[in-house]
Formats: structure tokens, sequence, C-alpha cells
């Protein structure tokens, strides 16, 4: 039994499944309520499912790119999963669970919401593969006529005038990528792409 | 529940993240990583920079808590955590994995307030705590007076700093005399070694007319600028700073309004225990001073060691089982961080 969630975005979303087959599903998308909301999403799923925790023999996870803090809640909740069940948890490219749901016949991007006028960004081609990235861009320099997926297109229309479903990542999606072995699997470790944000304090300010 | 509940404890709201376990009121495991040194160039911490660090330490600090107090995962019986008041982003990490603990235990959880946790953890050592009590928390985050008629449902702000913590202005002024951060235990060490106190520098809120509004609040900026400005002077006059000389008299000002609003709150109450938490209890001359007051009106202190004094999560595994003893409802798993939780709530 697989136990699969992403945090990634504004989505907080979970599957359970049992092979290929979803057993239950939970998503909501609302912003900065990850850590709110995904346990209760957990506990939601297995519940409807009708399924013991101690069942469970693997935890995927969404590692991003996304904004920072609602991807931590995944990842450690991934990993405390992990410990105290003693199972794997495994990390996939959050940008590469939207490409999974992306049906267009031909190449594509993923583009979602990075904040600070940025998208983090990956193009993929017709064949679902990811070509290039993961990155934090600029979106005027990634802007494309052809189809691109994400919430990029909502923010930036200009710039992404063909915007292609789905527009969050599904952990039903993520789950079905590990278990037909068609994810690149990574470890339960956040992609931040960006360095944290600190500058050394100035020299104390005289105050006479 | 069992007589003595195995409570697992986890704090991350500033830069230590830590776990401890207790068992009613007996320390098994206080396991703690500080990414304070990652901090230090900053002269503060940095909250990315802490979050990663929690993100990073947390299931290895689990499992070391574990297996130093010899205990199973499986066998704890309740969980808690410190909810707030703190860093959003840090405190999410803790939350985060208590929960997804909770979750696989099939456990209650606990989200307790940070202030609270401080107030519990002096059971570990020194017994039941007595209550009602005055505690009086100082810290870089905090300077808060308190008290305490009950530690899991009635805690009453009495006072509180109106712009700097105590600690944060032992952290500015170390800066200003060149010595490390976290600033605390090396002032602490430079005023030891000089050991008088020769330059009066300002007491904050002291006077008749701040008395009146501000009996039990507090104030370190005016002090931090006054040291500053001392410390320029000499500067300027190109004599070396006396850093042991200013460091003493620094420390001897905020130990002063300290401790003299400490016993005011504990005479003004009628409460005749005055408990320390916080890192700034971990100061030498604050320990000794309170102790000296608080003698002569019959106000017996508790000051729990150093290593307890600092965040850790053996204070909020105290917390915790304490509240499963006392018989308190557990928090939902939809249980948020909040960076402000109000000391009056003591489980989200
Ligand atoms: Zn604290």
């Amino acid at each position: 039994m697989l136990l699969a969630f992403d945090t990634a975005t504004s989505a907080v979303t979970v599957a359970l499944l049992d092979g290929v087959d979803v057993l239950a599903e939970s998503t909501v998308v609302e912003p900065m309520r990850h850590g709110e909301l995904l346990a209760p999403g957990i506990d939601r799923v297995l519940a409807a499912a009708d399924v013991a925790v101690g069942d469970l023999d693997r935890v995927a996870v969404g590692v991003g790119p996304g904004p920072f803090t609602g991807l931590r809640v995944g990842v450690v909740t991934a990993r405390t999963l992990a410990m105290v069940l003693g199972i794997p948890a495994v990390g996939v490219c959050t940008l590469d669970i939207v490409a999974a749901d992306v049906v267009v016949g031909e190449a594509f991007a993923v583009a979602t919401d990075a904040r600070r006028k940025e998208v983090y960004w990956a193009r993929y081609g017709r064949d679902g593969r990811r070509t290039e990235g993961p990155a934090v861009v600029k979106p005027a320099t990634v802007a494309m006529d052809g189809p691109v997926a994400g919430q990029g297109p909502q923010l930036y229309g200009e710039l992404f005038p063909r915007a292609v479903e789905p527009r969050f990542p599904s952990a039903s999606a993520l789950g079905r990528i590990v278990e037909t072995g068609s994810a690149e699997l990574l470890a339960a470790e956040p992609l931040y792409l960006r360095r944290p944000d600190v500058s050394p304090p100035s020299a104390p300010k005289p105050v006479s | 529940m069992p007589d003595e509940p195995l409570v697992l404890g986890i704090e991350t709201s500033c830069d230590e993240t830590g776990v401890g376990l207790v068992a009613g009121t007996r320390l098994l495991v206080d396991a703690v990583a500080s990414s304070v040194d990652e901090h230090a160039r900053f002269g503060g911490v940095v909250p990315e920079v802490a979050s990663r660090a929690h993100l990073e330490a947390m299931v290895p600090t689990l499992q070391r808590a574990c297996r130093e107090a010899g205990v199973a995962i499986a066998d704890v019986d309740a969980v808690a955590v410190t909810a707030g008041p703190g860093l959003t982003g840090a405190l999410l990490v803790g939350v985060a994995s208590a929960k997804a603990l909770a979750v696989s235990l099939g456990k209650p959880l606990y989200g307790v307030n940070h202030l609270a946790a401080h107030v519990s953890v002096d059971q570990l050592e020194h017994g039941r705590l007595p209550e009602p009590c005055i505690a009086l928390l100082v810290s870089g985050g905090h300077s808060s007076l308190l008290e305490v008629a009950d530690v899991t449902s009635g805690v009453e702000p009495l006072g509180s700093t109106i712009d700097d913590a105590a600690g944060e202005a032992f952290d500015k002024v170390a800066r200003l005399l060149g010595l490390p951060f976290p600033g605390g235990p090396y002032i602490d060490r430079a005023a030891r070694e000089y050991g008088e106190v020769t330059i009066d520098f300002p007491r904050g809120l002291t006077s008749g007319r701040d008395l009146q509004r501000h009996r039990f609040d507090f104030s370190f900026s005016g002090l931090k600028t006054a040291v500053a400005r001392w410390v320029e002077a000499r500067e300027r006059s190109g004599e070396p700073v006396p850093v042991g000389e200013v460091a003493a008299s620094f420390q001897e000002a905020v130990c002063d309004v300290l401790t003299q609003k400490a016993v005011d709150a504990c005479r003004s109450r009628g409460v005749s225990d005055l408990l320390l938490g916080g890192g700034v209890a971990a100061n030498s001359r604050l320990r000794a001073l309170a102790e000296e007051r608080a003698d002569r009106h019959g106000i017996r202190v508790r000051v729990p060691r150093p290593g307890l004094c600092t965040d850790n999560g053996a204070m909020v595994a105290a917390l915790g089982a304490e509240l499963v003893r006392r018989g308190r409802p557990a928090s939902a798993l939809d249980l948020p961080a909040d960076s402000s939780m109000p000391v009056t709530t003591i489980v989200a």
C-alpha cells in the first residue's frame, strides 16, 4: 500500500494506492495552510479506504520545487512516517507530478508559482519526459506559445497563452508514476533551488 | 493511559531542534540539535536557515532521543509539540512531524504553548510545580512575568517587554563589545571576571510614573542605547573599551530590573514561589540576585539547570505529561502553528 502526497503548491493532495488502484484521494486547494491540512488529509484517506497505517509499505512525497514552508511540511511528514513505520520514503519532483497528468500529444512545459515574480519551471518532450529544468526563472525568459500546465498561465497569461490542465499536482498521479516505475525517484529532500534569504547584519549603527 | 505516561515532546520554535522523552515527571532524555553556529555570523537567528536546519535535524534527533532513552517509538503514549509562539516556518516543521507521529502511532497530540512549557520543565528537576507561582521567563525571544495558577489551564500574563527581549539586549551589547553570538554566556563570563559594577546604566520602567503604567513590564532598548553611547564615547576619545566593566554594569542593570519586578510580583500577588526560565535564566548573576532578593521576603526561587532553561524538547514533554495527568483534552489534527500564540492558551 502506498501513501502519496504533495504540498509544494497551493494544493494539499493526498492519495492511498494499492498498486495502481487509487483507493482514496483528498485534495484541498488552499494556500498557506499545508501544516493544518496535510495530517487530516492522511487520516481521511486511510479512514475512507479502511486501511490501517501499519499496512503502508511505502510513502511518496512531492519534493518541489515549491514555496519552502509548505514543501517542508510534506517532506518532514514523509520522513517521520517512514521512520515510525520502518518503510521507505521516496521523493518525486513536483513538476513531474503535474506533467504526469498532462495529455496533449506534443512537447509542453510546467510552470508553478515561485512568488517574487518568478516561476518554478521545467520542459517536457512529447513522451512526457523532462528535457529541461527544474529551475526557478523569470517567466519572460521561458515564454512560449506551446502548452503550459501548472498555475503559470493563470499568473502570466501573456507569456503562457496556451494553458492546459492540470493546474496543480495530484497525489494519485504521484502514486501512479511511482507504482508503475515511470517516475524519476529522488530522496525525500526538498528541491529548494534558492538559497536562504539572508544578509549579514551591517555594523552597529551609531546612536549619537 | 498508564500512571506514568511516556510523553515525547518536540520543540522547534527558534533555532534548537529539541526532542525530549518524559515519563510522568521523570526525564528520560533531552536531545537537542542546534543550528546556532549557522546563525552566528549573522548576529541573530535567520528564520529560513533555522527552518532548513530543523528539517534536517528532526528525524535524526527523534531517533537519537529514543536510542539514548532506550525506548521504542511505539511505546510513546502521547506526543506534545510547541505550537507557538515562535518562528512560523520553524514551528511548522515540528508540528508537522508531531502530527505524523500521532497519526502513525495512533496516539493523542498536544500542541502546547512554549512559555507554559518553560514553566513546566522545572518539575523534571525539583518535583511538582508549586501552584500558584510567579514565573519570570527571559530569553532572546521573550521576557515575561506570569502568574501560574495551573500550568495546564490558568496562566495569567502580568507583564512583558515593551521593546527588546532581555536576551536580545544581551546579544546586541555583546556585538557592541565584539563578543560572539549568542551574547549571554560571554557577557556573563566577562562580567564575572571583572567582578564589580561601576557604571550606572538606566533601569527601564522603574521610575514612579512608569511604574504606575508598567509595573510588571520591561524595557531594554533605552539601556541598550545608553551602553552604545557609552562605548562610542570611549571609542571617540581613543581609549580602549573596557569590555568586562561594561559587561558587568550592563548585566547588573538587566538583572536588577528583572529581579526587582519578579519579587514585586510575588509580593503583590501573595505568592511565595518564584520560578525562572528561558535562556537568560542561565545567567549566574540573575540567579544569585533573584535568590538574594527573594530570600529577604521569604520567597523560594526555583531555577532549572541551564540546559533545561534554554529551549528544549524535555520542557514540551514535561507539559505534555502534565496535561495527560490532569486529563486535559488533546489537540485536533488540524492544529495550526501560531507564531503569536497568547500565553493564556496552553493547548491549541
Ligand atoms: Zn524559549
